[in-house]
């Protein structure tokens, strides 16, 4: 049949449909990348542009966001500023342009490697418990395996608050208190849930027959494990892992409450960065960008998997 | 197998490089906690001297005010190691001496003859005192502060709009010396056109999160007679959180928040207050002393278009106390060194220096002298206001006090919830059961 | 085959082969379980079982060093007479319920829109998925920006489509508006979310139920009632499972959008909990209420799910 049926068929729909169909989507797509275009945008002007009202559009794009993320500044009289020698770098010279000297760094980028840090380190080991009892799961008749496996998904029920009041006296009495490997010890345990659920659906579609067939070759079970399903697993590992890093990268109630210092990562940094008054939007904005970049580019490799993971693997194209 | 030793040795390598980076720093540091305002970044110049002088790095953890209690009295809380030193507020003074968070500094002062007569009372008591009014102290003062207000000057000194305001009201148009002349003012520039852009009239505290607004309505209750608690009776609190007199004065503060400031102004604290007004928004901004330095310098609204007033009074005046003191962490590793760093602080020299670089010194060399006054516009005014200044709790159950204030205010003035005087019945009832827990009642 | 069997045993480290060659393949399940089901016991179960042992005291973690005193179930009588708690659940129900609503219409009928794989679907789709992959805590934080009466995008925007003054309305200070505010940054995250899994429900439909149906002349409207929505309705409800949990736990992106506030128009549990927890520090009265949460949420997820396995056995 290819020609359709009736004008609104929904298995061949007409031209006409398709059109109406993509008028609506694209308007609702624009509308809704608007805000983080704007935000982008906002990385971009100066902070008296952005507090600007009306708000501009039109504007003269300069970098001083991204100079006042990395940096920390104090404003100076021009008195003390003539007395100083001259700037040497452009960023140096961007900021005395506003009657300003910088101190220093800023914290963002002890930030941001502790959230790759933690963010790696949980997935890593998240992924590693994950796949060996996905396997387990998948391929052996475990009791009460399906009793467990809500046990599993049930923890991610408790609000993070109600479980923080706990880790929270716990950390304290093993000193792990704003520690890295306190925040990757939870961000695994958190993580192993999404994980096992994950995996044991990538493991279900692995047929078989290939491990029986190596293991009637003479292998143990556990060579054929590693040797014939793990490769056959890589993407779905790999695409678990995906999921499990963006928990752990954009995860805030947590962070906030365990952490202070050493361990603090992004999401509580970003929402407190404070220009002279109120909060330097500009290098708010650009500190959300600089985030954002890694997950847009995992978003784009990981389309075909992102149902899969945020159902928790219950729906599968 | 190849694979499984790789991935084994990149576990330990992860894990090796986490507790690697808790390893002690050989050279000598000391970490100092404070909130990020401008004074910090003052203290921060300031303290370049101490390391020249001693040889001892410091670093700093600045926390916007916002987040500042939650973070540090978690810290506190978990025992932590971050902090050597800590500017913690004046209400933290009581928690933190009951449970052991601050070295008491007795012995160290009488060793090394730093005597609290240097300071003035109203800084010792609201800074390093606990029980107040004894003689245990548990902080240095370091940060005098108060709530005090700055006008545009400039538009105060505008002919048009001082007949404009003479013609409506039969009086000069000058600074404020009560609230309802207070008010007057803001409902005179509310809406008014200056320069092409709609100005509002004031800008008062209104957070919700977590101390903002009683910051800004205590200025208000204090001046119309609120009491915390009967002064010859402690903790009796019925009839003298919920006066009558008190009820009048959390009603006008709603009434000024509802007539004369700018939109979106429904959770705003300091930093908020500074935005506004340097964006040429209002013409009248409450905001605490330790912000004037910084507003003095800018190119917008500083220099001669910026003026300054105190609190103004009503039936009783008051202002509500802002400011820290310097403690030394009992959790910290470095505890000599972080007492080295008060000792050099206390100095006579330094608090003069700290002075003008911008940090309110609270020694009596530097407030008593009498160049002071001049040595800064809002100077003066600054004095006046230390004489008159009033706090809230700092018994150690003090962030549930907040928290409750908090709510019943921001329910009352913002929320539209209720009557004043519903607000503060429900306060008293809410503070009497943190006391009966606290077993003081 | 043979030859990556003969490969993997030829690479085997001998040692290790013969070591772990003789192990039954219950002990490997049993090995293979057991790390993740002893963290989630050490990190989860554990925890939980202090809570319950906590809500029974007075313990409050700012004061370590005080006596200890059980109370029994004063905790819980206190919590479920409180009107403030009463007042944060309803604040939670409103907000789960409109936000799931909401992002049930746009994310159904964008998946129906997108269904019709006009071209370039693909990279639309990819743009509306973006805001879901932020982390909440920004998005809550960058949204004060954008709802700023007077420098923030949103206000300027209506004011473009309906001609009112943008400073004279505030979605976030405003007690009639800020529910809906929270309501809005949430569809405006999750919908993308809703919309993958119907689109999901959708394709697992086979195209020749629709062509049956349209040789026998079926309405569209009479297609969609008896074939689309039966189908996609495991789906759907698995959504909603999924967004009802989520958006019952939340915190991060409520708490940096309004602060519970105005007064407490939008305080959530979840921010309550947190100021009993963690600013007032009265741990036992907060583990009370996180227990009570956990129950709730538990006990209505188990009958939930237990709806969806007979709608999918329909």
């Amino acid at each position: 049949m290819s020609t359709p049926v009736t004008a609104h068929s929904v298995a061949e729909p007409s031209s006409r449909s398709k059109l109406f169909a993509s008028v609506l989507v694209v308007t609702y797509a624009v509308i809704t990348i608007l805000p983080l275009l704007w935000i982008f945008l906002t990385g971009f002007k100066t902070p008296p542009d952005s507090i600007a009202y009306p708000p501009k559009i039109l504007f003269e794009p300069s970098v001083e966001g991204y100079v006042n993320l990395f940096t920390t500044r104090s404003r100076q009289t021009p008195e003390f500023l003539a007395s100083l020698p001259p700037p040497q770098t452009w960023y140096e010279r961007l900021v005395r342009s506003r009657n300003m000297v910088i101190g220093g760094p800023s914290k963002v980028v002890p930030r941001f490697l502790n959230s790759m840090i933690i963010g790696f380190g949980s997935t890593f080991l998240a992924v590693c418990l994950g796949t060996i009892a996905a396997y387990a799961f998948s391929r052996f008749r475990v009791p009460l395996a399906d009793d467990l496996l809500f046990f599993i998904l049930s923890t991610r029920m408790m609000p993070p608050i109600a479980v923080a009041i706990p880790i929270y006296l716990m950390f304290r009495q093993l000193g792990l208190s704003d520690t890295k490997l306190g925040m990757i010890l939870l961000y695994t345990a958190v993580n192993v849930s999404l994980a096992v659920w994950l995996l044991k659906g990538f493991m279900d579609e692995i047929p078989r027959e290939y491990e029986e067939a190596a293991m009637v070759d003479g292998y143990s079970r556990l060579q054929a494990f590693f040797k014939v399903v793990l490769p056959q697993a890589t993407t779905g590992i790999a695409a678990t892992a995906i999921f499990c890093l963006i928990f752990a990268w954009n995860e805030y109630a947590f962070a906030v409450l365990l952490t202070s210092g050493e361990a603090q990562t992004m999401p509580p940094f970003i929402p407190f960065i404070i220009g002279e008054g109120g909060q330097d939007w500009p290098a708010v904005a650009a500190a959300t960008t600089i985030f954002f970049v890694p997950i847009l580019c995992f978003t784009i490799l990981l389309r075909r998997h992102l149902l899969r993971g945020i159902t928790f693997g219950a729906v599968r194209k | 197998m190849i694979q499984m030793v790789r991935a084994l040795g990149a576990t330990a390598f992860v894990v090796a490089s986490c507790l690697g980076s808790q390893a002690v720093a050989q050279t000598k540091q000391l970490t100092l906690c404070w909130a990020a305002w401008d004074p910090a970044n003052a203290l921060v110049e300031l303290s370049k001297d101490f390391t020249a002088q001693s040889g001892v790095q410091m670093k700093y953890e600045f926390v916007p005010w916002t987040s500042y209690a939650d973070r540090f009295l978690n810290e506190l809380n978990s025992k932590g190691k971050l902090c050597d030193l800590i500017i913690g507020d004046s209400q933290w003074i009581g928690g933190a001496a009951e449970n052991g968070h601050y070295v008491k500094l007795n012995d160290f002062f009488a060793k090394e003859k730093i005597t609290m007569d240097d300071f003035m009372p109203a800084t010792v008591v609201g800074y390093s005192q606990w029980p107040k009014n004894t003689p245990n102290y548990w902080a240095l003062p370091a940060m005098g502060d108060a709530i005090g207000w700055t006008y545009r000057k400039d538009w105060f000194a505008r002919p048009e709009i001082q007949a404009d305001f003479k013609k409506k009201y039969e009086r000069d148009l000058a600074p404020p010396q009560t609230w309802e002349e207070l008010k007057q003012i803001a409902e005179f520039f509310q809406g008014r056109e200056i320069d092409g852009k709609k100005v509002y009239g004031v800008y008062t505290y209104t957070e919700r999160g977590s101390e903002g607004i009683t910051m800004g309505v205590t200025n208000a209750l204090y001046d119309w007679g609120f009491q915390y608690d009967n002064p010859k009776k402690p903790y009796q609190m019925e009839g003298f959180v919920n006066s009558p007199d008190a009820v009048k004065g959390l009603e006008f503060y709603k009434s000024l928040y509802k007539c004369c400031t700018a939109p979106g102004m429904s959770n705003a604290y300091m930093s908020e207050g500074l935005d506004a007004f340097k964006s040429g928004q209002v013409a009248m901004q409450m905001n605490f002393f330790a912000f004037f330095p910084g507003l003095y310098k800018d190119p917008n609204v500083g220099g001669e278009k910026i003026g300054f007033f105190v609190n103004p009074k009503q039936k009783f005046h008051f202002t509500q106390l802002g400011g820290q003191g310097i403690s030394v962490v009992s959790y910290s590793d470095h505890k000599d060194d972080a007492l080295a760093y008060i000792k050099w602080f206390a100095q006579p020299e330094v608090q003069k220096k700290w002075w003008s670089l911008g940090g309110y010194s609270c020694h009596k060399a530097v407030l008593s002298d009498p160049g002071f006054p001049k040595s800064a516009p809002f100077a003066a005014d600054f004095l006046k206001s230390m004489d008159i200044v009033k706090d809230f709790w700092a018994e150690p159950a003090y962030a549930s006090l907040l928290l409750d204030m908090q709510k019943r205010v921001h329910d009352y003035v913002v929320a539209d919830k209720g009557t004043a005087k519903e607000a503060l019945d429900l306060l008293v009832k809410d503070w009497q059961k943190v006391f009966k827990d606290e077993g003081k009642i | 085959m043979s030859t990556l069997a003969e490969r993997a045993v030829s690479r085997t480290p001998r040692r290790l082969a013969l070591r772990f060659g003789g192990m039954s393949d219950r002990a490997i399940a049993w090995l293979f379980i057991t790390p993740s089901v002893l963290l989630l016991l050490a990190i989860n179960i554990f925890p939980l079982l202090w809570t319950i042992q906590l809500s029974f005291t007075n313990y409050r973690a700012n004061r370590p060093n005080a006596a200890l005193r059980y109370v029994g179930l004063d905790n819980y009588r206190d919590i479920l007479t409180d009107p403030e708690v009463w007042h944060a659940m309803q604040v939670t129900a409103h907000f789960v319920l409109w936000s799931i609503a909401l992002e049930l219409v746009l994310g159904f009928g964008l998946a129906l829109l997108i269904n019709r794989r006009f071209r370039g679907h693909s990279f639309w789709t990819t743009i509306i998925l973006l805001p879901m992959m932020l982390s909440p805590a920004v998005v809550g934080n960058f949204w004060t920006f954008l709802l700023q009466p007077q420098i923030g995008l949103f206000n300027s925007g209506i004011a473009l489509v309906t001609g009112i003054d943008p400073s004279s309305f505030q979605m976030i200070g405003d007690v009639r508006l800020a529910p809906w505010a929270i309501i809005m940054v949430d569809t405006w995250m999750w919908t993308p979310y809703v919309m993958l899994i119907c689109l999901a429900g959708l394709r697992s439909i086979p195209d020749y139920i629709y062509e049956a149906a349209e040789v026998d002349r079926a309405s569209p409207l009479r297609q969609f009632w008896s074939i689309t929505l039966p189908m996609v309705m495991p789906f759907l409800m698995l959504a909603i499972l999924f967004r009802a949990i989520e958006n019952f736990k939340m915190f991060d992106m409520v708490n940096l959008l309004t602060s519970g506030g105005p007064g407490s128009t939008t305080e959530v549990a979840s921010i309550t909990l947190k100021r009993e927890a963690f600013e007032k520090w009265r741990t036992g009265y907060s583990s009370a209420l996180a227990i009570i949460l956990f129950v709730t949420v538990f006990g209505a997820a188990n009958i939930y799910v237990k709806a969806l396995n007979r709608v999918k056995q329909r």
